[in-house]
């Protein structure tokens, strides 16, 4: 058998046990239900899942943002309207976190407002040029396809400790520094260089999937193009800019709204790395709700479900922007 | 781009030398394209390569700054009159020469040193500037095995609770998304639609904003610092339901029609059919879930509250402040944290990108 | 026994009615062929006598039992689908015994029936190997296997040689009529192909747009077509058909006129005729006499003259500019451009009224 019977026979294999256990109870069910319900059979354990986990959890949020305390189920929960909204907008001056009566909160939005943008260009970026650079006939190009993607199957843990132990003080990086005669840096310590940082970490740990599905968009597009463009006498940079580029649009739409989504909810790495520090000049968005609701003691469910509701609105607000973007551009 | 031009320049000849792409053009691009690719080679393999290395090396040899690339370990020699082995040094005295002697101690910038072949003889004090340590290239092994040692048995607790949560919870997920993809591919109901549409829709709920509530369900459901409090919650995965569906579209009614004629259960069409002929759509689910449950990390840090639950992502992060200085320790960990899923990697590393590509092409 | 009684049988999908009303009786062991132009609703018969479709209306009868509310794999019947909906992962005698295993018979039945199946289609050299290994005639003896091992009172082939090459599908015909032959059992065979029809069937229906047009043998269709559609399609190469008017004659005549052509008088007695009435005549291309004694003919020039060797086919342009198709034994000695009169042979012309129906005159 080739190796993929032998993969498939094994999974089968493990799996069979609980699936004798289900096959009376699926035949009975549809002798019970008849055909035409028996896809409501299969679909029910999933609906249940995504009902419960999914679904439910947003209104219960929602109730959360409206309600205080640090009581964590709902019924004992007090109704304050809108206060923990206003709790997070309190500010004498919205561009001074420090006259805010939420600073932290103002904090890591302003580090998220800076970190995202910075984080998504760089990525794409790279993961373009590596899936152009992939996408030319080269030699051992599955290899190379697997060079960008390994960082993607590290843990955050394990990346953020490994660039922890090459930045450190006694680092490699440090070391390397001062055999070419340069002064080291305790680059986690300051808040510029640490920023820096966390943004190159999270780019190298992440760009070779974005770079898979570049590469998947350009290898749609048909070779003759490309020949034909050779016969127009167009050099390399007008293929690119006239003829790549714009046939890459639909998925480098795709890529960015998943860049960017992805690039807010950025938590463990940073978290392990610095722990938000120096300071809080590595705090994003995240890291603050999950502080707030369960770091800090007491723990305030109210003020992290409000600020993970906006949170979530502006996400949802800008893949609308996107979608509608994209279609206008299709026409 | 294949060239088929015959090559005219100049450069022709440099081009049948190097012979890049066989056709003799070897342009600025394909320098471009070739630099780039290395560098992106070193970028990316150099850091955790540094890490394994890294790991093999005794904390005396971490501690050293500029730090060495290849773990050295000091050689010693056993001397007569001492109880422990003496550390070797190799020694420029003033006439210029060389000589190997065995270091008794050290006080400020001098060091006390005996030769080996007289050990009996009055003790020599050498400025420590001139006394370079002898080495050799060790792998300190022991780094692992004190691992074992220090954390005791929890290490494979740790071990063990990765491995349950990503099994379970990856056999669940094959088994519940392939139901669901089944139910909405080969059948039409009414309220297929909408079924399909609300499980695609929670790929726009960010998982931060039911990060709270999740907590209070996994509470209410008395899961909290239960293993199943983690497997659960992320069950239902869209992505899943969203390949398999695409997958199970391919294959031909007929077949189910036929199945149907051969007297065959609903569920057994489904599981002898559909469920076997899917196999490519779900090894790359399998693959997307082992992926993430195994590098798990907030999901747990939030339910995950007692030490003998955490999974090793939790550990790994927990003994970064506990093993404070010790480094051997920390690194050995972190090797050991990586290493299932880059062994994975590498004898599954075409499954998963071209399952990812696929996804993308939505 | 296995007749098979439709009575008022109605379908529709959603708002379109592709079936307004079918009544059928079918005998035992008569090898019954639907055929018809795409879209005429045979296949979805076929599927509501399965019982992979529902019929909107009426009742479907086997043995005299009603079988509208039993499932598709408990009427008795066994299908070969258009595109043998093997299953792909398994081998042929999985293929084969898998509807058996699902009524849980023993496996020594299984064994013999999968045997015996094998031995009559020839196919036992390929019990272990894959769909994917077999030629197309191999699947599609697989795919009738299948149906035999189940034992049914009644086959239901759907277009099943419409994927095999032109000398394949002469053999198979021949393979499918033996069968036939040799187990005895109903069958019913769906076609657009009217030479399968002509050459397989013991009764052909011809359907179009969900009405049955004629039932008969398919020398009665080929001989007394009942309306201009049955007889265009049966036949090939197709019936000529023109129009013109009509005229009863006192003589025991009918006149027939097209326009822009000289009448002929047809020999019958023009009773159900009205006279001046619109009416089409039907000459088939073998039908033809070219130059007939006696001069009455109508004027043609041809212009395309096809040698095929044993016969000859003249395209010819009518004086009104009308197209039709002469049929010449053996080697014509016309060509291109060259006129000829050509004439119905004695008896061997239709006439249909205004409304497309046959009309006796004989």
């Amino acid at each position: 058998m080739s190796r993929r019977d032998q993969l498939a026979s094994l999974a089968g294999g493990v799996i069979s046990l609980p699936a004798r256990i289900i096959e009376p109870v699926m035949t009975g069910l549809q002798k019970l239900l008849g055909i035409k319900r028996m896809p409501w059979v299969f679909l029910f354990p999933n609906m249940l899942a995504v009902i419960l986990f999914s679904l439910l959890p947003v209104f219960i949020n929602i109730h959360y943002s409206f309600t205080g305390s640090d009581r964590l189920y709902p019924q004992d929960r007090p109704f304050v309207g809108g206060a923990n909204y206003e709790t997070l907008f309190d500010c004498g001056n919205y561009l001074d976190p420090a006259t805010c009566s939420r600073d932290l909160f103002w904090r890591a939005l302003g580090n998220s407002l800076v970190f995202v943008p910075i984080q998504v260009i760089a990525m794409i970026s790279v993961a373009l040029l590596a899936a152009l650079c992939l996408n030319r006939e080269i030699r051992g190009r599955g290899f190379f396809r697997g060079v960008f993607f390994f960082p993607v199957m590290l843990s955050p843990v394990v990346v953020a400790l490994t660039w922890q132990w090459i930045l450190q003080r006694n680092g490699a990086l440090n070391g390397l520094m001062t055999w070419v005669g340069l002064t080291p840096v305790n680059w986690l310590v300051f808040p510029n260089t640490a920023f820096f940082w966390s943004v190159f970490i999270t780019v190298w740990a992440h760009m070779g999937f974005y770079t898979i599905i570049l590469l998947a968009g350009l290898q749609a597009i048909p070779k003759d193009v490309y020949e034909a463009a050779k016969m127009d006498s167009a050099n390399n940079w007008r293929v690119f800019s006239r003829i790549t580029l714009p046939m890459l649009k639909p998925m480098l739409l795709v890529v960015f709204v998943l860049c960017v989504i992805r690039s807010v909810q950025t938590f463990d790495e940073l978290y392990v790395l610095t722990g938000g520090g120096p300071g809080s000049a590595t705090m994003l968005m995240v890291q603050y709700i999950y502080e707030i609701g369960f770091a800090v003691q007491p723990r305030n469910f109210g003020l992290a479900a409000a600020a993970s509701l906006l949170l979530g609105i502006v996400l949802l607000i800008f893949t609308g922007v996107q979608l509608r973007l994209s279609r206008s551009a299709q026409q | 781009m294949s060239d088929t031009a015959l090559p005219k320049s100049p450069a022709s000849v440099r081009g049948i030398l190097l012979g890049r792409r066989g056709r003799g053009r070897f342009d600025l691009t394909d320098m471009l394209t070739y630099g780039f690719l290395i560098l992106g080679l070193l970028v990316m393999f150099t850091p955790v390569a540094w890490v394994v290395v890294s790991s093999f090396k005794t904390q005396a040899n971490l501690q050293e700054f500029p730090p060495t690339v290849l773990p050295y370990a000091s050689e010693t020699a056993v001397i007569d009159g001492f109880d422990a082995p003496l550390p070797l040094f190799d020694v420029t005295q003033q006439d210029g020469r060389k000589v190997r002697l065995a270091q008794v101690r050290r006080v400020g910038l001098n060091a006390q040193m005996v030769d080996p072949a007289d050990p009996g003889a009055k003790r020599i004090v050498v400025p420590v500037v001139n006394a370079v340590p002898v080495r050799q290239v060790r792998l300190a092994v022991e780094n692992y095995a004190n691992l074992v040692a220090e954390t005791g048995a929890d290490l494979w607790r740790y071990v063990y609770n990765s491995f349950f949560i990503t099994v379970v919870a990856t056999i669940i997920t094959l088994i519940m998304n392939s139901m669901a993809a089944f139910a909405l591919s080969k059948y039409r109901f009414a309220g297929s639609n909408v079924a399909l549409v609300s499980i695609l829709s929670t790929l726009m709920i960010p998982a931060t904003v039911v990060l709270v509530p999740t907590y209070l369900i996994v509470a209410q459901l008395g899961l909290v610092g239960n293993l199943w409090g983690v497997i659960l919650p992320t069950v239902a995965t869209p992505t899943g339901v969203f390949l398999l569906r695409q997958y199970m579209l391919t294959i031909p009614d007929e077949l189910i029609e036929a199945a149907r004629m051969d007297h065959a259960s609903e569920w057994r069409i489904f599981w002898r059919i559909v469920l076997p002929l899917s196999s490519p759509a779900l090894a790359v689910v399998a693959i997307f879930s082992i992926m993430s449950r195994w590098n798990d990390f907030l999901l747990p840090l939030i339910v995950l509250n007692r030490r003998e639950v955490y999974t090793l992502q939790l550990a790994l992060n927990s003994f970064q402040s506990e093993f404070e200085v010790r480094y051997d320790l920390l690194l050995a960990m972190t090797t050991l944290t990586a290493l299932p899923l880059a062994c994975a990697f590498i004898f599954l590393q075409r499954y998963i990108t071209t399952g990812i590509a696929s996804t993308g092409i939505k | 026994m296995a007749n098979l009684s439709l009575r008022n049988i109605t379908k529709s999908f959603g708002a379109v009615q592709v079936i307004p009303d079918i009544n059928l009786e079918i005998e035992d062991g008569e090898f019954v062929v639907f055929v018809g132009p795409s879209g005429c609703g045979k296949s979805t018969l076929l599927r509501l006598i399965a019982g992979l479709e529902d019929a909107s209306g009426g009742d479907i009868r086997i043995d005299g039992e009603s079988v509208m509310q039993v499932p598709a794999a408990d009427r008795g019947v066994a299908m070969v689908f258009q595109s043998y909906a093997l299953y792909p992962h398994m081998t042929v005698r999985q293929n084969l015994s898998f509807g058996l295993e699902n009524i849980h018979m023993p496996k020594e039945e299984i064994n013999r029936r999968v045997e015996d199946a094998g031995k009559l289609l020839q196919i036992e050299t390929l019990l272990e190997r894959r769909p994917r290994q077999l030629s197309g005639g191999q699947r599609q003896r697989v795919a009738i296997g299948r149906a035999i091992t189940r034992d049914p009172k009644i086959f239901l082939f759907d277009e099943p040689l419409s994927n095999l090459d032109a000398e394949l599908r002469v053999f198979m015909r021949v393979e499918i009529t033996k069968l036939h032959e040799r187990l005895g059992n109903t069958m019913i065979y769906v076609t657009h192909d009217q030479i399968e029809a002509m050459t397989m069937a013991d009764k052909i229906v011809v359907l179009r747009k969900g009405v049955i047009e004629q039932v008969g043998a398919p020398l009665e269709l080929y001989n007394r077509p009942l309306n201009t559609f049955v007889a265009g399609f049966i036949g090939s190469p197709r019936m000529n058909l023109i129009e013109g008017v009509v005229e009863t004659e006192a003589n025991g005549t009918v006149r027939f006129t097209a326009s822009g052509l000289p009448p002929l008088s047809l020999p019958g007695s023009g009773a159900s005729l009205k006279a001046g009435g619109k009416a089409t005549l039907g000459i088939r291309p073998e039908d033809f006499v070219l130059n007939p004694d006696g001069g009455q003919g109508w004027p043609a020039t041809i212009s395309v003259a096809e040698q095929h060797g044993a016969n000859s086919f003249l395209h010819c342009t009518l004086a009104n500019g009308e197209a039709i198709l002469v049929h010449e034994q053996g080697q014509s000695k016309v060509g291109r451009g060259d006129t000829l009169i050509v004439g119905p042979r004695s008896g061997q012309w239709h006439l249909f009224d205004a409304d497309g129906l046959r009309v006796e005159v004989q």
